[in-house]
């Protein structure tokens, strides 16, 4: 067991330390006093090496992904939440049930407890909200300085719904382009909640699992084509990508996308395309063009889409680009974003 | 139908029918925020093919002389500074690496938003001295200015700024008196007009006998002032005229301006590939010494040169296209630029890496009905 010894007695109670991490008596008072409380569930709870999930009785959709953000907590969310709406929101578009997630934190030694706390409420919170339990999960302690405080990883199981295939492959030429809910809001939180950066703003975060939302559409009946959740990149990714994948272009229209004011100002003042900033609470659909109003209505009708619009088609495969139509009637053509936006000067 | 687009599609057609009459002609969009906006906003594609716009030196991170980059580099190898920056210039390329290597490295660089963020964190940290790298025209200088009072009245003994501050007006008058690109009229900066006043831009007119119209960043303001620009080259009628309307006053923004001319004076400076251009940068007085890095630093400006193959210097001057250059959109990109007009957001061949590369395969816009 590595030493705590730069930490006064006591110390452990109050923050992270290395034998947190050590799997002894802190590992196991670390476990039974700030996590199972938050998380347990008769599936968590034995603390076996796996956890044995019932037999989904269908194809399995399975997914990961780990979570580094700073600042660890930002308007409207934090690095838990994400954690648990991420994985959910990946193994949800594929058109499945998600059944369980797994929970693994690497945490940074001095990270106090209270945030610890904070933050293994918020992912109670958000498992709450999705109707997802963690089943199993893992703690690793790292010295000061390599962890950034804390980084997450979370994966997710799910069981794909019966006769639906949701791929890129499905998509034809017409189909329209629904996003449920205001663009760049994410992104533009954690931005405003970086040290040093001081701009203010009311925007909060949207991350939110989406998987009750994309039940809805899916119980509304068919003509789905496709899903995808717009995070790193924002809808410009996830369009240029989509395009791709196709060969199809793309056309939207910008008077048409869901932008609210607070987030138009602050891309504006930062000299950020709304298109390229993350999302982390909406989705994406491809809808037939006779199933787009209904899937539309669908969507609205759910409290996490009430914001939905029918943005764009998919035009021919003669010019597989993404184009905008402008506020002014003009055209311009959005690329995929290369990396992160600098902020402008003037 | 919205009211902008039937507005656009007028200002269009009047356009179209100036530019037919007259025969082509070829102007300066010399700010870099109206470069990206025409692109982003799809007014390009609405552009007579025999209106020329060719883009001018206004992107603050391209014409920073290679020597203050390469200043600012040392500065913060140093390792006993905090060296705070707006985004757009860490990733600019120097002699050794950039800032944002630099950083990767361990050293202290503080991307911030604004100088005043720069001044809080000196505030904060009494026991680091932190250099705020300020460059801009004369839309951050009177921010700089006022963090400069406002350290004094602090008292704040840890805070500096290197003032690679520029002024648009003798950049243009730089341009105009070489006289190797044909530039038949300018369209001129709203905001930088805005703290200026017009005034500042009449020399263009009465010296140079160039039309000139101040405008803002939305479509219908670039369109307007794009017309009546076009209709002064026609007519051969120097005049710079505002049509950002009550934005711009004769004398612009006094308070602005009281700052600026407390804390900094015009300069003798070089720009990037223009060379030293008289009164072309603005420089901290005597009076405010101690807060000028490079007299605390003892600082030297070493000579200007483009990265090898380069033609940033000839892009910002109107002398040759992105595509021109054959490291463009190849061995150029904005993820690993090895020029700053590919660095800066509002650099010429980043606005054309981002909207232009594939813009002659866009079909032309159709016009509202009006």
């Amino acid at each position: 067991m590595a030493p705590s010894g730069s930490f006064p007695a006591g110390e452990e109670d109050v923050r992270i330390v290395l034998a947190h991490g050590g799997g002894g008596e802190l590992t196991k008072a670390l476990v039974e006093r700030h996590i199972l409380p938050r998380l347990s569930n008769p599936l968590l709870t034995p603390l076996t090496d796996a956890a044995v999930l019932p037999d989904p009785g269908g194809p399995v959709c399975f997914s990961t992904d780990s979570f580094v953000v700073q600042p660890l907590e930002f308007p409207g969310g934090d690095i838990g939440r994400l954690a648990v709406c991420g994985t959910v929101n990946d193994v949800a578009v594929m058109g499945a049930d998600v059944l369980g997630l797994s929970l693994a934190l690497v945490l940074e030694e001095g990270l106090p407890l209270a945030t610890l706390d904070r933050i293994l409420d918020s992912v109670a919170a958000a498992c709450c909200e999705a109707g997802v339990p963690v089943v199993t999960g893992d703690t690793k302690v790292v010295e000061r300085r390599r962890g950034d405080g804390m980084i997450l990883t979370t994966a997710g199981v799910g069981r794909r719904r019966k006769g639906v295939e949701l791929a890129p492959g499905a998509i034809r030429a017409g189909d329209r382009i629904l996003v449920s809910g205001g663009l760049a809001e994410h992104g533009l939180a954690v931005l405003s909640a970086r040290e040093g950066l001081g701009f203010e703003t009311d925007l909060r975060s949207d991350a939110a699992p989406l998987n009750g939302l994309i039940r809805a559409l899916l119980d509304s009946g068919p003509g789905l084509r496709f899903l995808r959740d717009p995070t790193r990149g924002g809808l410009a990714g996830l369009l240029a990508d989509v395009s791709e994948e196709t060969g199809l272009g793309v056309e939207i229209e910008e008077e048409a996308l869901p932008l609210s004011a607070a987030a138009r100002g602050a891309c504006e003042m930062l000299g950020l395309d709304p298109l390229a900033v993350a999302n982390e609470g909406k989705l994406v659909a491809v809808a037939a063009p006779e199933a787009a109003s209904r899937l539309l209505a669908a969507c609205r009708a759910h409290p996490l889409g009430s914001r939905a619009a029918l943005v764009g088609v998919f035009t021919g495969a003669d010019r597989p680009l993404v184009e905008l139509l402008t506020r002014s009637g003009g055209r311009r053509i959005v690329q995929r974003p290369y990396g992160e936006d600098l902020p402008r000067i003037c | 139908m919205n009211s902008m687009r039937k507005e656009v599609a007028h200002l269009v057609r009047s356009l179209h029918r100036v530019v037919a009459r007259s025969g082509p002609m070829s102007v300066m969009e010399v700010c870099g925020t109206h470069t990206v906006a025409l692109f982003r906003s799809g007014v390009k594609a609405f552009l007579p093919e025999g209106l020329r716009l060719i883009s001018g030196p206004g992107c603050p991170v391209c014409v920073t002389a290679q020597g203050y980059i390469d200043a600012a580099i040392a500065l913060a190898r140093r390792g006993d500074l905090t060296v705070a920056t707006y985004g757009d210039m860490v990733r600019v390329p120097g002699r050794e690496g950039s800032l944002e290597q630099l950083r990767a490295e361990g050293a202290s660089v503080l991307v911030v938003y604004s100088v005043r963020d720069a001044l809080r964190h000196a505030a904060a940290n009494p026991d680091r001295e932190v250099v705020f790298l300020a460059v801009g025209f004369e839309t951050t200088a009177p921010a700089t200015a006022a963090a400069v009072l406002e350290a004094e009245s602090l008292g704040l003994s840890n805070f500096s700024v290197l003032s690679g501050h520029k002024r648009v007006m003798p950049a243009v008058e730089a341009l105009l008196s070489a006289g190797d690109v044909p530039l038949e009229g300018f369209l001129l900066p709203g905001h930088v007009a805005v703290i200026t006043g017009v005034e500042e831009f009449l020399p263009v007119a009465e010296r140079f006998g160039k039309p000139a119209v101040v405008a803002g960043f939305e479509p219908e303001q670039m369109l307007r002032g794009l017309l009546r620009l076009a209709e002064g080259v026609a007519a051969h009628r120097p005049s710079v005229v505002n049509v950002y309307g009550v934005a711009v006053s004769r004398g612009g923004n006094t308070v602005a301006r009281a700052h600026m001319e407390r804390v900094f004076e015009p300069v003798d400076v070089e720009w990037r590939a223009l060379g030293v251009i008289p009164q072309g940068g603005l420089g901290l007085r005597e009076r405010w010494a101690r807060f000028d890095a490079a007299r605390r630093h003892r600082l030297a400006f070493g000579e200007d040169y483009d990265p090898p193959g380069c033609r940033c210097g000839e892009v910002i001057q109107g002398k040759a296209e992105p595509a021109d250059c054959p490291h463009f959109a190849r061995g150029c990109t904005p993820r690993r630029p090895i020029g700053p007009c590919m660095v800066s957001s509002e650099g010429t061949c980043a606005a054309w890496y981002k909207y232009g590369r594939d813009f002659r395969r866009l079909p032309p816009p159709a016009l509202a009905a009006t």
